[in-house]
């Protein structure tokens, strides 16, 4: 996992609320035994049309689109399927960070364990976000701060755990097999408290 | 202290308590696997040389990519695509090499994961079960912890039987009353869900209770709970009563005799206690509930079907009816239908299909329409045709295929085609979620089989007025949302 401390970024806007990661990833795509090179089925069914030629009109085909890893979302990002291909195809794309004001469960657990950094922010710094697509974000991860060009700072939170993962770039399975003692220990425990 | 049902699930699973660096890590009982979510996690063990630490709490099957068709004269199967099978082979070879029990094509307990779980009576009260799939909440309907996960997780828990996991909010849905006539479990929670919002239990576990919960049985139950993750909760669980300890005794997987009464009394003592407190309350009357139907491009844009559609009020509701060529301000009632799914972990069961043979007896599919009609297991394939229900599907015009996910998530080739419209009993009408370009309305399996037999949404309770067919021009094939985007 690559390590995430401080992101300085324009951001794209997406400003719909409940995209789900059937639009993220159509799942015609999941058929894949990889998790990488999913950038070209990203939003799939929004970049390209019937003929499977890009859409000039879709923001994502845009050169503004190629610069940002930052993507602003509206409301309830990533609900649905707990497809984790959803977020290697946004990392794959170049996103390193998704900034919503509510973020979907699954999607935001499987976005911080791939060192895509999904957090939410309040209302009003969202709301600005949304209404000045193409920003200049600066984001630090250790400190848990979100700075705008012209426009609102604000905090997230991040749970301590998480953010060591990013600021380090390690996962978390490192840490579950260092407990095996532990794990061990819990199975016996309840094992005997089950036959007595 | 008073306790819920999901505090004492939670709590007896919990290998090391949350300290100031790291959430708690949660002991995993059963972990089941299917070939879409699994091969990178087994990659990943590959590639750091990990085996399963539990393949005894490990059951793998084939759903999603595997063709509904049977098998031809050779015993060949017809993949929609060379990934499909390549996929299915990889899975098959990776549950061989790390000792899981998979329930392929030869195994007579195939079937949705979410569907033989519980047939096989591996589901059981109080276990915290974790799916790479997230409708595994419906394994909650039998007061288990279920929740579904993304593959980097499916590795952490066949590497350590373990997840990190935050202790999420709770909130109780209780719902009172007699559910009317005609009203099923699908209606219900589409209700739910429409009140609580596709975000609006993010963070929660929910807890189904009052009286019209109890009243429902397993079936019914593992619908509602199948469709939390539609309001964005984490879970969704019922406590445990004597409905849910007659549909587990005898599973082949359950404890047998003595040892099953003796879980039974365990089991039973995990409802919630009298004062436990939750994070969120919400109380719905079961009276009010009517056949609903989605007309939206999300599991919250519901109404009940004589009801106008309402008069969007925000660009979502505005572009979802401009995606499904849907007027609001009418009820949905004689809204032309091009297919019609009945199938799904939502609502595929055995009533499900008697339910949705009802109206198809003596009658035939309207002309133009499409019925596919999907068992959510073999075993239940096999029952249905015991009774003659395929009989019924096949003499009304409509497919019988084997069963699997099929067109709910349309990755093995059922596909519903651009433009078309189906009304359908899974659990997401998301912009192209059952082919691209398709359009879906959700509804329960009676409400769906009505509607094949007119060719347009129908009410399906008795004594309701036949519908006439809209005149309608074909609304063509949408276009994607983004195209309203403002820069």
């Amino acid at each position: 996992m690559r390590p995430l401390r401080q992101l300085d970024s324009t951001t794209l806007v997406l400003p719909e609320n409940n995209i789900d990661t059937d639009q993220i990833i159509p799942a015609r795509f999941l058929t894949t035994v990889e998790r990488e090179g999913l950038a070209r089925h990203a939003f799939a069914d929004w970049r390209f049309d019937d003929a499977g030629q890009a859409r000039d009109d879709c923001i994502l085909n845009r050169s503004e689109a190629a610069s940002a890893e930052v993507l602003v979302a509206g409301d309830n990002f990533g609900c649905g399927s707990s497809r984790e291909h959803a977020v290697w195809a946004l990392a794959d794309f170049g996103f390193r960070a998704i900034v919503s004001n509510r973020l979907a469960d699954i999607f935001r657990a499987n976005a911080l364990k791939n060192g895509l950094l999904a957090i939410e922010v309040d209302t009003d710094t969202h709301a600005w976000l949304l209404a000045n697509p193409g920003a200049r974000v600066r984001i630090d991860v250790e400190s848990g701060r979100l700075q705008t060009d012209g426009g609102p700072q604000t905090t997230f939170e991040l749970e301590p755990f998480a953010r060591t993962c990013m600021l380090e770039g390690v996962d978390a399975l490192g840490f579950l097999l260092a407990k095996s003692a532990e794990i061990e220990a819990w199975e016996q425990g309840r094992n005997r408290q089950e036959t007595a | 202290m008073s306790q819920t049902l999901f505090d004492k699930v939670w709590d007896a699973h919990v290998v090391l308590a949350q300290t100031n660096d790291a959430p708690p890590v949660l002991y995993i009982d059963l972990h089941l696997v299917h070939e879409v979510t699994s091969p990178q996690a087994f990659a990943e063990l590959d590639r750091r040389g990990l085996k399963l630490r539990c393949p005894e709490r490990t059951v793998a099957t084939i759903d999603h990519s595997i063709p509904t068709w049977p098998a031809d004269l050779m015993g060949q199967r017809r993949y929609a695509t060379e990934a499909a099978w390549n996929q299915v082979e990889r899975f098959e070879e990776n549950c061989a090499r790390h000792g899981v029990e998979l329930h392929g094509w030869e195994s007579p307990g195939r079937g949705i994961v979410h569907v033989i779980g519980p047939e096989m009576g591996l589901t059981q009260p109080g276990m915290t079960i974790v799916c790479g799939d997230s409708h595994t909440a419906t394994h909650g309907a039998f007061g288990a912890l279920a929740f579904g996960i993304g593959t980097t997780e499916v590795g952490h828990v066949m590497a350590t039987q373990c997840l990190i996991q935050s202790r999420p909010k709770s909130m109780r849905v209780t719902v009172d009353g007699p559910l009317p006539s005609g009203v099923t479990a699908k209606d219900l929670v589409l209700q739910i869900i429409a009140r609580l919002g596709t975000g609006g239990a993010t963070g929660h576990v929910i807890e189904f209770a009052g009286t019209a919960i109890e009243a429902l049985d397993m079936e019914g139950r593992m619908t509602i709970c199948n469709m939390a993750i539609e309001a964005g909760a984490r879970a969704g669980m019922i406590a445990p009563d004597q409905t849910t300890i007659e549909w587990l005794r005898g599973r082949p997987a359950c404890p047998q005799g003595d040892a099953f009464e003796a879980e039974a009394e365990r089991w039973l003592a995990l409802a919630s206690d009298p004062g436990a407190r939750y994070d969120r309350e919400v109380s719905i009357d079961a009276r009010e509930i009517a056949p609903t139907v989605t007309w939206g491009t999300s599991p919250d844009m519901a109404v009940a079907i004589d009801q106008p559609v309402p008069i969007p009020r925000d660009d979502s509701a505005r572009r979802a009816l401009e995606y499904m060529q849907i007027t609001p301000g009418k009820s949905l009632i004689g809204h032309p239908i091009d297919v019609v799914f009945i199938g799904s972990c939502t609502n595929s069961r055995l009533g499900d299909l008697r339910a949705a043979a009802e109206p198809l007896r003596g009658k035939h599919v309207s002309p133009g329409v499409r019925m596919l009609v999907v068992p959510g297991s073999e075993t239940i394939r096999r029952q249905a045709e015991a009774e003659g229900l395929d009989r019924v599907f096949l003499a009304a015009g409509a497919e019988w295929r084997e069963s699997g996910c099929s067109m709910c998530i349309a990755m093995n080739g059922d596909q519903v085609e651009p433009g078309q419209t189906a009304i359908s009993t899974s659990n997401r009408n998301f912009e192209g979620r059952q082919g691209r370009g398709s359009r879906s309305l959700l509804a329960s399996p009676a409400t769906a089989a009505a509607s094949a037999v007119a060719g347009c949404v129908t009410d399906p309770r008795p004594a309701r007025k036949e519908p006439q067919a809209e005149q309608w021009q074909h609304p063509g094939v949408p276009s994607p949302r983004h195209l309203g985007v403002r820069i």
